[in-house]
């Protein structure tokens, strides 16, 4: 199974292995599509045309749609980022210097120019840089995409500044947790038992540091 | 190409990523301060109404119920073995 997983992605980016070529389109990467699709699908327009050519041809869905910002060819100055949540878009096109984004592999510093990535986020801080304001906000969990052309988006499903939380409350959960992890006996239990705990402690260390 | 990936831990206890998301976001409500602590626990309130299905019809619907997202997996056990899965049939809004 994995042999031909292997076998596929190396004919994608080959064009001139002889057997595979026949097999397999390659179909292009969602970046090399131009997004310049104001005039319309040409196939379709002139097919229009041909039957129909006294009347304008009418606007297929993806000429209603903002086009994708394209990729500057000299690295932008800003980077625009969107934070949103399922309920409110806590930052839309915002432009802005750097973001710091908790990533379960560790705090991540996006900047104009980042490569293009996709990160899972852990409960943790997310810091928007902005000229000398340094914005905070504690994540509960979510991703962040960074695109090549300088677009972040961060989606978290709870984000809060940090003044609106409870210091009492994250000690008493901390401890609380705690003891849950060490008195618990199935898998489930350690489980949630350890997501309160890791919570927790980040909102701690947030608080604190 | 190892089918050993590191799981997360959640994930090799049995749970999904929107379980463990969820948990996540409910447990920071709940260090809120207050006024933003109820705006945010109302504002996920979930109202719904579950009923069982025996030969291909509906039985009779329970009575009208909210709860927050998280604590609907632990109040509606089905007894199908979906451990921590629920089956909602309706909203009430």
């Amino acid at each position: 199974m994995f042999r031909q997983v292997a076998h596929r992605l190396l004919a994608r980016s080959t064009t001139n292995s002889s057997a595979c070529a026949a097999a397999i389109v390659r179909r292009p990467y969602a970046t090399e599509v131009s997004s310049d699709v104001s005039a319309g699908d040409s196939t379709f327009v002139e097919a229009w045309r041909k039957v129909a050519p006294n009347i304008d041809p009418p606007k297929t869905p993806i000429q209603f749609m903002e086009p994708r910002p394209p990729t500057p060819s000299a690295l932008p100055s800003k980077l625009t980022v969107n934070f949103v949540l399922p309920y409110a878009a806590e930052l839309s096109k915002a432009e802005v210097d750097m973001v710091i984004v908790p990533a379960t592999t560790g705090q991540m510093g996006i900047l104009p120019g980042h490569v293009p990535t996709i990160a899972e986020l852990k409960p943790g801080l997310l810091s928007v840089h902005e000229g000398n304001d340094v914005k905070k906000y504690f994540i509960s969990s979510g991703f962040a995409f960074v695109h090549s052309n300088s677009y972040a988006d961060i989606l978290a499903v709870e984000a809060v500044p940090l003044d609106r939380i409870d210091p009492a409350q994250v000690q008493k959960g901390l401890s609380e947790f705690t003891q849950k992890l060490n008195s618990a006996s199935t898998d489930l239990d350690k489980a949630e038992a350890q997501i309160g705990v890791d919570v927790h402690s980040a909102l701690n260390s947030a608080l604190t540091g | 190409m190892a089918s050993t990936a590191a799981v997360p831990f959640w994930r090799s206890a049995g749970m999904t990523y929107i379980s463990y998301s969820n948990i996540c976001a409910s447990l920071v409500r709940n260090c809120l301060k207050e006024p933003y602590k109820s705006e945010a626990i109302s504002r996920e309130k979930v109202h719904f109404s579950v009923s069982k299905w025996a030969d291909g019809k509906p039985q009779k619907p329970s009575n009208f119920l909210s709860f927050s997202i998280v604590s609907i997996f632990d109040f509606v056990d089905l007894g199908f073995g979906c451990f921590r899965h629920a089956i909602i049939d309706d909203y009430n809004f």
